[in-house]
């Protein structure tokens, strides 16, 4: 009687789960979709308190307690600037917890341990170990404890490769003999330094496809859990979360037109691809905020295009009270969002959602593109590589092929910047040289904010 | 696990990972910042293996394994939930993000 409610419960949860991601397919549904969700949650949490199988209460309800308070501290104080951080450090808590059943599993002795099984331990342990340490370093690179440019030595990806294919040596050998717990615990080991090595040597302009990759592996050593406790829930949502992250980390990819290889093995914006950018001819023009301001006041459509630098300015706030003035007075304003804009996939999104701007006003690279060359004004603040017109005109760019926001189509450009320098991959920008373009150097939210006010007087 | 275990388990995978695929691709990007939270915090669902790890009582070394896990996927649930909703709450059509 006991069994079935449980499994009730986990089927329960799992349909819930699925509907609930189906929510997320719109902003309107999206929030009943969670809530659904939710309640499936508690119910396989109920389920499972009722397991035959535990014997003692007590830690069970003092890590649900820790656990919840630590969540419910992280859930209302992380800034949304600060989710990218977040998020790296809860896929290493989900793989570590993947990680941690997968040993105790083993512990209970390699007398249960039959093939199929032990498969499927191997992978639980070698995948949630990895992803512990990838995205702890991920953490640390992104919360800028660690320096955000790419760590690499001569032989890097030999060297990565060759202990990898030591790894899972071990694991196959392990398979065959799952007795032997020092090659156990060599195992896990290896796998905790190769996720520090894999993450390494990835540059923070590089952090949405990583960030994506581990979710992917972090939900991948969840359904690994799954086989191994032959939990249907388990499997059902460690898939889910882990083909999530992999429909993310490919979208990224192109949104980069980089493979995933490229990405992991190619160390993008380190000194040696800098340099192939080359030197820009021209001069860029500087042009005055009041100028800047009448232009925008007399628009009839401007196009605001955030990139990182915005939310490193915490300019959000600032962009959408211009963007409100230039409403006021019958202008036309969208935001042209390119998928790799932030340090997480729709990071930009949400941190001007947060600054109350609509979501109906927020628009994807195919919908704003064929768009601009109707557009009065763009604003480019804090955004460089992803309107790199290089991408597009010169085949030898390091970035060929990427897709961007084409900007330089519309009738006039400003840039905000902080000053000359170039972006974090290092490349000339020939945007800045066009002569649709005007720079307007300083700080994002001060510049901004005495835009507003120009605009008023304007 | 038995062989009729492993098959029924590959079944349960395969169709939960062709659902994910049919789900997950009609997210807006819009959205990928609440759907990598709202992901993180269903597969904290591993929760349920880490409970019973850390009440079966198979020794100290697994009940404290156990414990460490239910606290990290307990995180991860609760946090991910409540971050998500946080998210979602800020997403607003156009005359109601007006009127704030």
């Amino acid at each position: 009687m006991q069994i079935y409610f449980i499994e009730l419960s986990y089927l329960l949860a799992s349909i819930l789960f699925i509907l609930g991601l189906k929510g997320l397919s719109h902003p309107e549904t999206a929030k009943r979709g969670m809530h659904l969700a939710e309640f499936g949650m508690l119910m396989a949490i109920i389920g499972t308190l009722m397991h035959h199988e535990i014997v003692t209460y007590t830690w069970i309800l003092a890590g649900l307690a820790i656990g919840s308070a630590v969540g419910l501290a992280m859930g209302f104080w992380v800034p949304m600037t600060a989710m990218p951080q977040r998020t790296a450090l809860s896929h290493a808590f989900g793989a570590a917890a993947a990680a941690l059943v997968g040993v105790a599993e083993y512990l209970k002795g390699p007398a249960h341990l039959d093939t199929v099984t032990m498969s499927a331990l191997g992978f639980e342990v070698m995948l949630g170990s990895l992803t512990t340490t990838g995205s702890l370093l991920a953490f640390a690179k992104l919360q800028g404890m660690v320096r955000g440019t790419p760590m690499t030595y001569k032989g890097q990806n030999v060297f990565n490769m060759f202990l990898l294919a030591v790894t899972i040596a071990i694991f196959i050998y392990l398979v065959i003999n799952p007795g032997s717990m020092t090659l156990f615990l060599v195992m896990a080991g290896l796998a905790f330094l190769f996720g520090l090595l894999l993450v390494m040597p990835i540059g923070s302009a590089d952090m949405p496809v990583v960030m994506s990759l581990l979710n992917s592996y972090a939900g991948l050593a969840s359904a690994a859990t799954g086989f191994v406790l032959d939990n249907k829930v388990l499997i059902i949502a460690g898939t889910l979360d882990g083909f999530s992250g992999f429909i993310l980390s490919i979208l990224m990819c192109r949104a980069m037109n980089r493979s995933i290889t490229n990405v992991l093995f190619g160390a993008f914006g380190s000194p040696a691809t800098a340099e192939a950018g080359g030197q820009q001819q021209g001069s860029m023009r500087e042009v005055g905020l009041e100028d800047i301001a009448t232009q925008l006041a007399y628009a009839n459509k401007v196009v605001f295009v955030p990139g990182y630098g915005l939310a490193t300015a915490q300019a959000q706030h600032a962009v959408r009270e211009l963007a409100d003035v230039l409403e006021k007075r019958g202008v036309t304003v969208k935001y042209g969002i390119h998928p790799v804009a932030g340090r997480m996939p729709g990071h930009m999104n949400v941190l001007l959602a947060e600054a109350n701007v609509p979501y109906s006003s927020l628009y994807e690279l195919e919908q704003i593109n064929p768009e601009f060359s109707t557009t009065d004004v763009s604003v480019v603040i804090g955004a460089n590589d992803v309107v790199n017109p290089d991408a597009r005109d010169n085949p030898s760019s390091p970035i060929a092929g990427m897709p961007i926001l084409e900007v330089d189509r519309s009738k006039s450009v400003v840039v905000l910047k902080r000053g000359q320098g170039k972006g974090f991959s290092g490349l000339e920008n020939p945007l800045f040289f066009k002569p649709v373009t005007g720079m307007l150097y300083g700080d994002a939210k001060d510049t901004l904010t005495r835009l507003v006010q120009a605009v008023q007087h304007a | 696990m038995t062989h009729e275990g492993l098959i029924s388990a590959l079944y349960v995978f395969a169709l939960a990972a062709f659902l994910g695929y049919q789900v997950i691709s009609r997210v807006p990007p819009l959205l990928h910042t609440p759907l990598m939270s709202a992901t993180n915090a269903i597969s904290g669902i591993s929760l349920v293996g880490s409970i019973v790890t850390a009440g079966a009582g198979h020794g100290t070394t697994s009940t404290i394994l156990g414990f460490v896990a239910v606290v990290c996927a307990s995180t991860n649930v609760v946090g991910g939930f409540v971050i998500t909703d946080r998210m979602l709450k800020m997403f607003k059509r156009k005359e109601i993000a007006k009127k704030e």
